[in-house]
């Protein structure tokens, strides 16, 4: 123990406080300066920020943009001299893609691309172009004994060459047809309705936006209710004991564990034990919900909690039994930043990719699913696939299939902030 | 002296290994309103509590003793704690209206006891009970805005309408008028006043002087134990107890 020095407090003269002396104005100065210097620190770092968000916005825009857009060429084919085997009358109905494509269509339309264009005209033309000029033959078998121009996506090279990133030799052909005025540029609506293909000209998002809409489902119908009754019953039933210290500490560790172990998780469980279909988005979503709940369960929790126990008083005592105070004021009260709680979740799985890759979401997959056993793919899965090719024409639609991931993150938080403000109680 | 509606004999009640109150006997009856009044601590709301066993939400708490309404044995096992609540209400210290509209703060009670067949049953139970509880003409053009909107009076009463509303035996207030300030205070007085004979009522003050102007009959409790307990006129004028006496005249407390 340390003895305080005695003090002559008593004693001491009283020395006035001198306000405008130099010390106090330079200690005056130095604090107006401090506060300055931490309001510019503060208001560097958000600057800095918005800085690389901007950044990282206007990149992928600029870039993704143009995954949007397609370059088609006009091309005129004469239907009738290429004597097609297959009568008009005939193109109807389901087996109308099987006849076409049995009569060489797509030979015929290279053909007309190589009498327009020349030698390499061929090579001009989209892999999908032929398909183009099939829809305009089932849409109107009459065309067929005529000549009609189409305007067809041409070959991705060229596509790109357009855009204006593409090799010289492309940008030499480009330059000419340009100069022939039969190229054009247009919405691309075939990337918001197709699933993934093996030609940049010819892939869509759909298939992976559907993937990862179903897996959200599936995930959401899962956690949310799980995590929420498990959250009630934590707060409101369960005894504080060992036990539950347990939970609470495996919960807290399980919301932390890297999301690929949950994929092993998922492929060891879902795949191998109970046999489930692989690829699938009622497998991803189960997963997803494994590591989706402890999210919702913490915040759930903590929502509960902030609600104050004044509310609980006063529905026990006119009467409520604990299920009607848990339902009628409690829950309702701690909607809001349960709901809040439920979007961070979804949205961290919505960009999930490990452990979809674990459970084999990274196939390629050219059909959009029809159903939740349908193999599939998600976002972030096509995202990632696509940034793995070759092709240079798949550098813009990496950027676009961002641009709709984003799109999705944005109109979920959009609904979870309405949602909140809904049930927001003012107190 | 009138028959008791809650008679209550060698009660005591532990937090885990705290002692809160010990070997507690008291009557509360339809006549006369009791005060209990002690210093901090001294156990009287943890005494009101075991009455309507809203200590059951304390997990540690501990009662032994025997507690009876109308004679019946409100700790034993064939006891409906929700119906019990609805009979014993409760009014707390810091006002707690639900933060829904007037009209669904009164009819919450009645609505989940099935108390009214019709909505029109229903309008009748909250005009009823919010003019009993002296509201009525304040808000009744507002009944659909938020409770919690109220002045700090208003909604202490808006309590009191919401305990009336499910048609209790016993009324319960703890600390009614310790947040309000004084205009507030009156009222609430003069609302105990009226609400006098039709329920039994027992209301846990700090406030000596109001425990002398609501109620007629007095219990002073001291770290856990009832000290002395009678005629509030008796209480006031010439307590029995020298502990009494000191805390009635500001020795401690």
């Amino acid at each position: 123990m340390s003895k305080r020095p005695s003090l002559p407090v008593a004693d001491a003269p009283v020395r006035p406080t001198v306000w405008d002396s130099p010390a106090m104005a330079r200690r005056l100065r130095r604090r107006y300066a401090a506060e300055r210097r931490f309001r510019l620190l503060g208001l560097a770092a958000v600057a800095l920020s918005a800085a690389f968000l901007a950044f990282l916005l206007v990149t992928m825009v600029a870039q993704g943009i143009r995954g949007f857009t397609e370059t088609t060429i006009t091309l005129p084919i004469d239907l009738a001299a290429a004597d097609l085997p297959i009568e008009p009358a005939r193109v109807k109905g389901r087996s109308a893609d099987l006849a076409l494509a049995g009569a060489g269509l797509e030979d015929a339309v290279d053909t007309a691309a190589t009498m327009r264009f020349g030698r390499d005209g061929a090579d001009l033309l989209s892999p999908g172009a032929w398909l183009a000029v099939r829809d305009a033959i089932k849409a109107d078998p009459a065309i067929l004994r005529r000549t009609v121009t189409f305007t067809l996506p041409v070959a991705s090279p060229f596509d790109v060459a357009a855009k204006g990133e593409g090799t010289p030799d492309a940008e030499q052909v480009v330059a000419r047809l340009k100069a022939q005025g039969v190229l054009s540029t247009g919405w691309n609506w075939n990337f918001l309705t197709d699933a993934d293909a093996t030609d940049p000209t010819r892939v869509g998002i759909w298939g992976a936006a559907k993937g990862s809409l179903l897996t959200m489902l599936v995930t959401l119908a899962l956690a949310f209710p799980i995590g929420v009754l498990a959250a009630l019953y934590l707060e409101e039933y369960a005894p504080k004991n060992r036990w539950t210290d347990l939970i609470e500490v495996s919960i807290n560790n399980l919301a932390a564990v890297p999301s690929i172990i949950f994929g092993l998780l998922g492929l060891a469980v879902f795949l191998n034990t109970f046999g489930l279909p692989r690829s699938a988005p009622l497998v991803g979503g189960l997963t997803l919900a494994l590591m989706t709940m402890p999210v919702i369960v913490i915040a759930g929790r903590n929502a509960i909690k902030a609600v104050p126990p004044s509310i609980r008083d006063a529905a026990l005592a006119v009467g409520a039994s604990r299920v009607q105070v848990i339902f009628h004021h409690v829950l309702p009260l701690a909607l809001p930043g349960i709901l809040t709680g439920t979007i961070i979740g979804m949205a961290r799985a919505l960009g999930e990719t490990a452990p979809l890759l674990m459970i084999g979401m990274r196939a390629f997959i050219a059909a959009p699913p029809r159903g939740l056993t349908d193999p599939s793919t998600v976002l972030p899965v096509q995202i990632f696939l696509w940034s793995d090719q070759v092709d240079r024409g798949f550098i813009e639609k990496t950027s676009a299939a961002i641009i709709v991931l984003l799109v999705f993150l944005l109109a979920m938080n959009g609904l979870a902030i309405y949602l909140r403000n809904r049930f927001e109680t003012r107190w | 002296m009138s028959i008791p509606k809650i008679t209550a004999r060698n009660v005591s009640v532990s937090y885990g290994a705290k002692q809160a109150i010990d070997d507690i006997s008291i009557d509360v009856d339809m006549d006369h309103v009791i005060a209990f009044i002690g210093p901090s601590g001294c156990g009287k709301s943890t005494f009101l509590r075991t009455l309507n066993r809203m200590n059951d939400t304390i997990p540690s708490a501990r009662v032994s003793g025997d507690v009876r309404l109308d004679g019946q044995d409100i700790y034993a096992p064939e006891m409906d704690v929700v119906q019990l609540r609805a009979r014993v209400g409760m009014v707390f210290q810091k006002p707690n209206p639900f933060p829904k509209s007037i009209y669904e703060n009164v009819a919450y009670g009645p609505r989940i006891h099935g108390l009214a067949n019709s909505r029109a049953e229903l309008d009748v139970i909250v005009e009823r009970s919010l003019t009993r509880a002296g509201l009525w003409n304040e808000v009744k053009d507002r009944l659909s805005e938020s409770g919690t909107a109220l002045s700090g009076g208003q909604q202490q009463r808006l309590c009191i309408a919401r305990a009336i509303a499910v048609d209790p035996e016993v009324i319960l207030m703890d600390e009614p008028c310790s947040a309000l300030d004084p205009i507030a205070t009156a009222r609430i007085e003069e609302l105990i006043h009226d609400l006098r004979g039709r329920y039994a009522i027992a209301i846990v003050t700090h406030n000596m002087q109001q425990a002398a102007r609501v109620s007629q009959r007095t219990a002073f409790f001291h770290l856990g134990t009832l000290v002395e307990y009678g005629r509030t006129s008796d209480i006031f004028t010439n307590p029995k107890e020298e502990r009494t006496k000191d805390y009635i005249t500001g020795r401690y407390g």
